[in-house]
């Protein structure tokens, strides 16, 4: 058999079959979250807050939608850039044209509309399998990305491309100092993440896994394969989505469908390479790896070469190692950094 | 009229181009199985590669030779580094280490050539040529015969030659091939050079064109919709697929652009190519895939 028709049941060879449903290990859980909720806040600077927590969390939540596709129910997809944007612009014009809606509402109403956008996008997956699925789903990261640029209705007929959000209030609160985006932020993301863990482990997510490991034999016992697909398509541009708007609203502060490019889905992919597919943790382990590390090179090299090399050249070498990881990871570790640090701590125990 | 036939030579010349890059793809589909997303890096770093030769005052010749050598090298290394240890896994893993491999190539060809833009003058002059009532570019009509005089060589190689006669073996049946003594690591290496080969001639058209600079790799991108139309093992498709992209980006942009805008030609190709996959999903010339439970 060709290595083409050998593959082409997408994600589900070469790895265990059968990961349980996300085990959740509530002590853990609960210190993290605490750690987040009540601990960050109390000693986080400003720096920490824009360069490292909220592009974190934001990323997170965008590689975690990807994984719903991708991960859990094996659709590639190139477009999580694209239902970004869709995400980010929705919201904007739900906040500017039905302004008494609470934030939180428009929030998610940017995150619905995302999510329609993605099942459009995800009906050719009815047709097509594994590896040519890139091909719809990067053709709608253009589109997409055109129309924005192109009709002036959604970027309320601004004259520069990039548009100033409007202020973030939340029952009255006024959440544009870093701390509050940074509040806002992580609340939603909780929520998204809970929501997405309840669902993973629904009948609906047990349905994306059959898909994702046997697609005929899930028709064969009676899986509604065309369903699953389709809700996974929603799901993961929903919570990609609500990540767009997360990041023109609290990240960036200006809504611009260039922050939104092919690049952004590469990151997002990278995420859940490097994190792990199919593991909801490894969205953000992964997007923590992704955020951190430029992070951690820049001070290096300026630690080890004194600032001798200019920008240019660190992020060339950002590059190479980057590209030089991802293919590390799909060599040496296919489940990513979650499955990693599961083996490690079965054998600490 | 003329205008119209103007707009539609230009862009089946610059299609010509386009089924250039997909053939680097098509050589190395047909023999792994992978789409090489890095093909564009390929064509950056050969063009980079040669242009800061000659801008030492290398000779043409040396530089050509020179960076060969460096594409040959590089196909050796991807297929011990990257493809021999990612054997039988699946196509999208595959996909994704050749994006990886992409960053890797194109942040070393910057790191060690610098990202500046470099003029690269091949002694091809561009001047107006009129042929019956339409007007060509003399640059881009030697171009499109330079790609064309290669896609015949290629085809040549791979219908006549040793390589060209195992790598159908291979693409047909590899385990088949490899009971009877092929050697794929042999194989897999040579095509990656070949298709080394053929991002230096396309870089060298390109970056001609358009100067040498990272904007170079974005042409993988056009590259993809060429193939879906085309189908992903066969040369002839390749090049149908790159004359049917070029002159439906051309005329797209100068008909369909107005009405909507400009700059259609981004997506047009995408569009194009999903309404090919909707109808024809193993493309013009594709082989249609049998599906095995």
């Amino acid at each position: 058999m060709p290595p083409a028709l050998a593959t082409l049941s997408g994600l589900g060879a070469g790895r265990r079959p059968a990961l349980p449903a996300v085990p959740v290990r509530t002590a853990g859980l609960a210190l993290l979250l605490a750690v987040a909720f009540v601990a960050i806040p109390l000693t986080a600077t400003d720096y920490w807050y824009n360069a490292i927590l909220i592009p974190f969390l934001i990323m997170a939540l965008a590689g975690l939608g990807l994984n719903l596709t991708m991960g859990y129910a094996g659709q590639a997809s190139l477009g999580t850039g694209a239902f970004m944007a869709v995400g980010a612009y929705a919201t904007y014009n739900l906040l500017l044209r039905l302004p008494d809606l609470p934030l939180p509402v428009s929030l998610a109403g940017g995150g619905l509309i995302a999510g329609a956008v993605g099942l459009v996008v995800g009906l050719p997956s009815l047709r097509i399998k594994g590896f040519y699925l890139i091909a719809p789903t990067l053709a709608a990261q253009f589109l997409i990305e055109w129309i924005f640029n192109q009709v002036g209705w959604f970027s309320n007929y601004a004259t520069s491309s990039a548009i100033s959000a409007p202020r973030l209030v939340v029952l009255g609160h006024d959440l544009s100092n870093p701390a509050g985006r940074y509040a806002l932020t992580l609340t939603s993301v909780t929520v998204v993440a809970a929501l997405a863990w309840r669902l993973v482990g629904s009948q609906t997510g047990r349905n994306w896994r059959a898909v994702r490991d046997g697609e005929t034999a899930a028709a064969v016992i009676g899986v509604p394969v065309a369903q699953a697909k389709l809700s996974a398509f929603f799901a993961g541009a929903a919570v990609s989505g609500i990540a767009g708007a997360l990041w023109a609203f609290a990240y960036l502060g200006t809504v611009d469908a260039r922050s939104f490019d092919l690049d952004r889905s590469f990151q997002a992919l990278f995420i859940i390479i490097i994190g792990g597919l199919g593991s909801l943790s490894g969205s953000f382990i992964g997007a923590a790896f992704i955020v951190l590390t430029p992070i951690l090179l820049t001070h290096l090299s300026n630690a080890i070469l004194g600032g001798s090399l200019d920008g240019g050249q660190v992020s060339n070498l950002q590059r190479i190692i980057f590209g030089a990881l991802i293919i590390g990871f799909l060599i040496k570790e296919p489940n990513g950094l979650a499955a990693l640090l599961g083996r490690l701590r079965r054998t600490a125990r | 009229m003329s205008f119209f036939l103007e707009t539609l030579a230009g862009g089946l010349l610059a299609g010509v181009m386009y089924a250039l890059v997909a053939i680097g793809f098509v050589l190395i589909y047909k023999a792994s199985g992978v789409f090489n997303f890095a093909q564009g890096a390929m064509v950056l770093c050969a063009a980079l590669t040669f242009v800061t030769l000659t801008e030492r005052d290398v000779p043409f010749w040396l530089a050509g030779l020179i960076t060969l050598a460096v594409m040959v090298t590089l196909a050796v290394a991807v297929e011990r580094v990257v493809l021999r240890p990612l054997v039988n896994r699946s196509q999208i893993t595959l996909f994704m280490a050749t994006l990886g491999l992409s960053y890797v190539i194109e942040g070393a060809s910057q790191f060690l050539m610098g990202a500046s833009v470099h003029e690269l003058d091949l002694g091809i002059s561009d001047l107006p040529v009129e042929i019956g009532p339409i007007q060509l570019s003399s640059f881009d009509l030697v171009a499109a015969l330079a790609a064309g005089a290669l896609v015949i060589a290629l085809a040549l190689f791979f219908e006549r030659t040793r390589i060209g006669v195992s790598l159908r073996a291979v693409a047909d049946d590899p385990q088949a091939a490899l009971s009877i003594g092929i050697r794929l690591p042999v194989l897999w290496a040579a095509v990656w050079a070949v298709a080394g080969f053929v991002a230096l001639v396309a870089g060298l058209l390109w970056g001609a064109r358009q100067g040498v600079q990272f904007s170079l790799t974005f042409v993988v991108l056009k590259a993809l919709p060429v193939l879906i139309i085309g189908g992903f093992t066969s040369i002839t498709g390749a090049i149908v697929g790159g004359l049917i992209v070029g002159a439906g980006d051309a005329l797209a942009e100068i008909y369909l652009g107005p009405l909507l805008g400009g700059s259609v030609s981004t997506w047009f190709a995408y569009g194009l190519a999903v309404v090919f996959l909707l109808v024809r999903p193993a493309g013009l010339f594709g082989e249609r895939a049998i599906e095995r439970v």
